[in-house]
């Protein structure tokens, strides 16, 4: 490139536009020539504030640590002892999010099994239905009730260790989904009842109940069927937090699962996933505002989602007043998902490591979001499951780690007041203070 | 004949006694008393039982239903019978919105009018309303049989799959990819069963049979403008 023209004067350095940036450009060529809008899986890819904009405090004089490896610090949560006889009991408050079997191969359905089981929590059907393999390897599995009701049927909804009703997922508030015809094999479509290799649409909303009202019939409906032996959830995705979930606790939810716009989708529209929705740093405070504005905070558990990666922010989201947290993307992520061995692959789908997300396609190299035969033989459940087992112990070590260094012998007792915050966002979010000072925005005295 | 008062028994109970039944219990005839519109009643049977409710229920009564025939003596609330597996449930009255919601088999009979959303995401189930039904009904409709004696409400049959639905009156409108098809032999004997078993007297002859144009089924944005 030249920089001085022939008479000797310099040019202006070509300057890329922070508005019409390439990737914006992209987006743009792209569009015009398709016409269609761009889908694709994950959560919001974008920069948000986030866990790790909190730091923790440790401990110091006014406050003394707990011995690494030798004093005890606690990690299990009992979910749903509210009105369910038979709370579920996890030894770590780490679960698995709900997926589905059609966005995953039964395989990577069944690695989620073994790896929770293996370490003591729950994992979670999702759209779709349950598959043998999926409860015969998950000691403890959440079933979704979702509007679809693809594959929902009472005699699975009886083998469930807790119901989940679906109103919202973080990656799409107000959304429903599609699973794209290529996705659809003859075992997909005959649990969804409808015909193979055409688009399945999720509907946003529920068939058969519309607002708060309906939804506590609903779920004295669900109580009913299952002798109110198991605890009932309600997801919601991070849109009116504090609202939400006091609607839900109105409603007779046992646990609520919020989560926010980092947590994941199979598919659905990329202006949706990136422009829809609150970081999950933003949904934590309000909600567990709700329910201890209603005398339910630990009573009624809050299990956050949405882009929890480590034991840090395990830590962080039960410090800031959740139960525990689901996992989705980072799971797969440890069975496999995005891994560099499949570089040349994802070079061959026009991506690159880290970056694939079109898992609605059906052409995962890694063989866990797809139902083509030949690329779900890659996947191995039992190795992907010990990978997840492994996983979920160094998220919890981590997190022992943290709670100890601030003095708690069990995670539950992590508090704001152990967070400080390193932006003022993240301080307005959170309500902790901006580290070096005793106050957040918001604070009554400024 | 059992005989069960709801107004001494707690809705619980009353579940309880009759989730208890097993498939070869001698007590198979079953009668709810002073029902009162309370809601899910009788829901999630799986037994060859018949429960007679003596009066009009609330939501989601005979919900979910496996093996049991269900007799409603009134009118039925919202979500009778949703996402049925097999069995009957026969409503002597009215049905409010989503009734059959998501039924995967077994049979729905209304003797009255069934309000909107009547076999909302049906997935197998057959249903037959002696009456009207209301507005975006079959919406979704996967699979299974919707006949309606009467005049069907605005957006019949929008989105649905591979439903097969029969009017034997007019239809405000359709749905999205919703069309009129060929009445053929096969679905005039089909129509003969559904009937006889609805104790309705209509005659298939006078139906017409709508259904998925099939052209939603894959996504195209050509057809954006039909959503």
């Amino acid at each position: 490139m030249k920089t001085i023209d022939d008479k000797g004067i310099p040019h202006t350095s070509p300057r890329q536009s922070a508005t019409f940036s390439n990737d914006i450009n992209s987006d743009i060529r792209r569009a015009a020539a398709t016409g269609i809008y761009d889908i694709r899986g994950g959560g919001a890819k974008r920069k948000v504030p986030s866990f790790d904009d909190l730091l923790f405090l440790g401990a110091s004089i006014s406050r003394y640590p707990l011995e690494g490896y030798r004093e005890k610090c606690d990690t299990n949560v009992t979910i749903g002892g509210l009105h369910a006889k038979n709370p579920i009991e996890l030894d770590i408050p780490i679960t698995i999010a709900g997926m589905s079997f059609g966005a995953l191969s039964g395989p990577a359905k069944e690695a989620l099994g073994r790896g929770a089981s293996a370490a003591g929590t729950s994992t979670t059907t999702g759209d779709g239905g349950m598959t043998p393999e999926e409860r015969g390897h998950s000691s403890k599995l959440v079933y979704q009730y979702l509007p679809s009701r693809y594959g929902m049927n009472p005699n699975d909804l009886r083998k469930a260790d807790a119901i989940e009703i679906v109103v919202g997922q973080g990656a799409k508030p107000g959304g429903g989904g599609m699973l794209l015809g290529q996705k659809i094999s003859d075992r997909v479509a005959e649990m969804r009842n409808l015909p193979k290799g055409i688009d399945q649409r999720s509907a946003c909303r529920h068939p058969d109940w519309t607002g708060p009202d309906d939804l506590e019939i609903k779920i004295l409906e669900l109580r009913e069927i299952t002798g109110w032996k198991v605890p009932i959830y309600v997801k919601v995705a991070g849109a009116r937090p504090y609202y939400d979930v006091t609607l839900a606790v109105k409603a007779g939810a046992d646990a609520i699962v919020l989560d926010g716009m980092q947590g994941g989708t199979a598919a659905t529209q990329d202006v949706f996933i990136e422009h829809v929705g609150q970081p999950t740093l933003a949904i934590v405070r309000p909600a567990v505002q709700a329910l201890q504005d209603l005398g339910m905070h630990r009573k009624i558990q809050l299990i956050l989602s949405g882009g929890i990666r480590s034991g840090a922010d395990v830590a962080k989201a039960m410090a800031l007043g959740a139960d525990a947290v689901a996992i989705g993307t980072a799971a797969l992520i440890a069975l496999g998902d995005n891994d560099p061995r499949w570089e040349a692959e994802y070079n061959e789908l026009g991506t690159t490591t880290g970056a694939y997300d079109d898992w609605h396609e059906g052409r995962d190299p890694a063989g866990i979001t797809t139902q083509d035969p030949e690329l779900m033989k890659r996947f191995d459940p039992i190795e992907g499951g010990r990978r997840l087992k492994n996983y979920l112990k160094v998220m919890t070590l981590e997190a022992q780690t943290i709670a100890r260094a601030c003095g708690k012998n069990h995670l539950h007792n992590l508090e704001p007041e152990d967070l400080v915050a390193l932006t003022m966002e993240a301080a307005a979010m959170a309500k902790v203070p901006l580290a070096g000072t005793d106050w957040y925005p918001g604070k009554s005295g400024f | 004949m059992q005989k069960i008062d709801l107004q001494d028994t707690g809705l619980r109970d009353l579940n309880a006694t009759l989730h208890a039944q097993a498939d070869n219990t001698n007590q198979t005839a079953w009668e709810i008393e002073n029902p009162k519109g309370a809601h899910a009643i009788a829901c999630g049977l799986d037994a060859p039982i018949e429960v007679t409710v003596r009066g009009s229920t609330g939501y989601y009564c005979a919900g979910m239903n496996q093996q049991a025939t269900v007799n409603i003596k009134g009118s039925a609330g919202p979500g009778v019978a949703e996402n049925m597996m097999s069995g009957k449930v026969v409503i002597d009255g009215d049905a409010s919105q989503y009734a059959g919601a998501t039924g995967h088999g077994g049979l729905l009979v209304i003797k009255g009018n069934a309000s909107s959303r009547c076999g909302i995401s049906m997935k197998g189930i057959n249903i037959v309303v002696h009456g009207n039904i209301g507005h975006m009904s079959a919406f979704m409709a996967q699979s299974g049989n919707l006949v309606v004696c009467g005049d069907a409400g605005d957006a019949l049959g929008d989105s649905c799959y591979e439903a097969r639905l029969f009017v034997r009156g007019e239809v405000k409108s359709l749905g999205a990819d919703c069309e009129k098809k060929e009445m053929r032999p096969e679905h005039i004997a089909l129509l003969k069963e559904l009937l006889a078993e609805a104790e309705c007297d209509a005659k298939p002859e006078e139906f017409t049979r709508y259904g998925s144009a099939r052209n939603l089924y894959n996504f195209d944005v050509d057809n954006a403008a039909a959503y």
